[in-house]
């Protein structure tokens, strides 16, 4: 441990560097990302389409929120935003709630020591996969295999197979499509949430296992009394980021469909700003519209954030750090009766 | 019953249920495995079928012969007694899903902005693990703190702020923002805490190494494995990201591998099955091939806990 003169001589000679090693993603992110997001909140404040240059406070605000406003069709928007807010929660949860209790169930199965299970490496690889396949793609796949005529792969496997007597509309249907997206959604990501629930798993320690098997307690009970309370830090983190995650959902949602046209039974939030940003010409879109929902957007997802950052966040390093400006203070009062020169 | 007798039917009946429990599992994944792998299978069974043979029979299990017909479609490399409409079709398919074009693209950002990201990233955590400078702890909280914002929330702003800069149609706003990586920092900087000892940047010093060599010589070598893991996962964002890419590459000189495959789903005429199974496996292959490659560091850099997008 460095005594605190030593630290502060390093700290005035070699300050400099550390503020040029961090300047280039500081100078980057505002330029690319901080500026962007002060000028969407500037845009949410401003009108939409042609009048876009014009200044109208709150109103893009009690429009999608309240349906209230000055435009023409403030009602129908308000109604196209809630509906985005409603689908994007629904499609959420219909995707997380299966996808966390497979994951949490394969976690635990893979980490039980006592399980003789060939091939194990192979499985992981496998599950994973299709989180590395780009989105798009896995939304065209599906809109192939899946199609809503007799055309497509597996309607016309159900047909032959008389499983089903008309072709059932995976695409078009607003229940069916949800739960494909949903489908969909626990296929891309249950191989990662399983791995990282793992991974929490094996930070358990195993004599707390190996003292509960000794004590006669089945793996039901070991799970729910020792895995379940011990994973909760991680359960909660995979809970908070796959809430963020949810808000961003976009390539599924905006690509699964037939047609030119994205499906206004999948329209979530993200889908939502894209298309009024992309609405017309680059410069008269409905940036107002899109400022609003991000803006919202963002708040819903600093609650959430700083709910994990909470959760997360480094004891020992505050520790340290509280300890660190104790002694600094006694230092200071040590040099103030004097005697102590450095 | 002797004690031998009562312990030894435990102990069997123990196995067996152990077995049935175990063989349970492994049929459930199994299951699972199939399911990963079949969509992809059949997808790629499917490219091998010609639109005619897919029309009478979609549900093809096994492997056709019609791969080449497909891939000369798509390449617009028809024969010149091909029929008005194979020629539309083929016009239509070339036009959007250009295999070379569309792969350099995405090669080039991808690859650009995976360098600048792992570069910077460690550059960054290096400055803020070694040196003990004020704001250190305040640009490490906020790196932390702005680590969750989701690209969508700034895009509106992000759209028009580079059509202002003449950037709409330029690779420069996919690319140079990689440098600011927050996530990649995060995962740099405890890798750093735990595994880069500090007394080395010190007898680097000592030998009169200047600050940035030291960084580029000895800390970049040290730092291989966080940068490796990081890359892989850097490379395969970028390669899938069509929200910002859609966003800027208007002309179809600069689509990117995404951006084709949604060009090739939002067809409503002239659609033929076959080549548009061809698309979407060309599309998949790759990083499929790569990520099976790969797989190990893959797989322990997920369980290090540091991505998740």
């Amino acid at each position: 441990m460095a005594s605190a003169a030593q630290r502060r001589i390093k700290s005035i000679s070699y300050a400099k560097y550390g503020y040029m090693f961090i300047a280039p993603f500081f100078l980057v992110y505002c330029f690319f990302q901080i500026w962007p997001l002060i000028y969407t909140f500037i845009l949410s404040f401003k009108g939409n389409q042609a009048n876009n240059a014009a200044f109208v406070g709150m109103e893009n605000y009690s429009t999608i929120l309240f349906g209230k406003g000055s435009s023409a069709g403030a009602a129908a928007t308000h109604a196209e935003f809630a509906k985005a807010l409603g689908n994007t929660f629904i499609l959420w949860f219909g995707n997380f709630i299966p996808q966390i209790l497979l994951s949490l169930l394969l976690a635990v199965w893979f980490t039980d020591a006592k399980v003789k299970l060939p091939g194990k490496g192979f499985f992981k690889i496998v599950m994973y996969m299709p989180n590395i396949i780009t989105a798009a793609s896995v939304a065209a796949l599906y809109v192939n295999l899946f199609g809503d005529s007799k055309n497509y792969f597996i309607n016309a496997t159900l047909l032959n197979m008389h499983l089903v007597s008309e072709p059932i509309k995976f695409v078009t249907d607003p229940v069916n499509s949800k739960i494909m997206v949903m489908f969909i959604q626990t296929w891309l990501w249950f191989g990662n949430t399983m791995i990282m629930l793992m991974s929490g798993i094996m930070g358990i320690s195993p004599s707390l296992f190996e003292a509960a098997d000794i004590d006669g307690a089945n793996s039901t009970q070991q799970f729910f009394k020792i895995t379940l309370p011990l994973l909760q830090p991680i359960m909660v983190y995979t809970l908070v980021t796959s809430m963020i995650g949810g808000l961003q959902m976009f390539d599924l949602p905006y690509l699964f469909h037939n047609g030119a046209n994205f499906s206004k039974e999948l329209e979530t939030v993200a889908v939502y700003i894209y298309y009024n940003f992309n609405k017309g010409t680059v410069e008269q879109a409905s940036y107002g519209y899109a400022g609003a929902a991000s803006i919202i957007i963002f708040a819903i997802t600093a609650v959430l954030g700083s709910i994990t950052f909470y959760m997360n966040r480094d004891k020992d390093a505050i520790a340290k750090k509280k300890q660190r400006k104790k002694a600094e203070k006694q230092m200071k009062a040590k040099m103030k009766q004097g005697g102590l020169t450095i | 019953m002797s004690m031998k007798e009562q312990y030894g039917q435990q102990k069997d009946s123990y196995h067996s249920k152990i077995m049935a429990k175990s063989i349970a599992i492994f049929v459930v994944c199994v299951i699972l495995t199939l399911i990963c792998l079949v969509p992809i299978y059949i997808l790629i069974v499917n490219s091998t079928h010609a639109h005619m043979d897919l029309a009478q029979n979609p549900s093809r299990f096994f492997f056709g012969k019609s791969l080449g017909a497909n891939i000369k479609t798509l390449m617009n490399d028809l024969p010149a007694d091909a029929g008005k409409a194979a020629k539309r079709v083929a016009q239509q398919y070339s036009s959007a899903f250009s295999l070379g074009r569309g792969y350099l693209n995405s090669l080039i950002i991808a690859g650009f902005s995976t360098l600048l990201t792992v570069f910077f990233s460690a550059m960054t955590a290096y400055g803020l693990t070694v040196y003990d400078f004020k704001l250190s702890g305040a640009a490490y909280t906020f790196i932390i703190g702005v680590m969750m914002i989701p690209v969508q929330v700034s895009s509106a702003g992000f759209v028009r702020f580079m059509y202002s800069l003449h950037l709409i149609n330029s690779f420069i706003p996919l690319i140079v923002p990689a440098i600011a990586a927050p996530a990649v920092i995060f995962f740099m900087v405890s890798y750093m805490k735990s595994s880069f000892p500090l007394e080395i940047v010190e007898a680097s010093r000592i030998d009169g190494c200047g600050e940035f060599r030291t960084f580029i010589t000895i800390a970049i070598p040290m730092m291989k494995p966080a940068i490796a893991v990081q890359a892989i996962f850097a490379f395969v964002s970028n390669w899938n990201n069509y929200y910002t890419q859609n966003m800027i590459l208007k002309n179809a000189d600069y689509a990117t591998v995404p951006i084709m495959v949604s060009k090739v789903l939002a067809f409503d005429k002239n659609i033929d099955n076959g080549v548009n199974y061809l698309c979407i496996t060309l599309s998949i292959i790759p990083i499929v091939v790569v990520y099976f490659i790969l797989s190990k560091f893959i797989i322990a850099g997920v369980a290090l806990g540091g991505v998740k997008e």
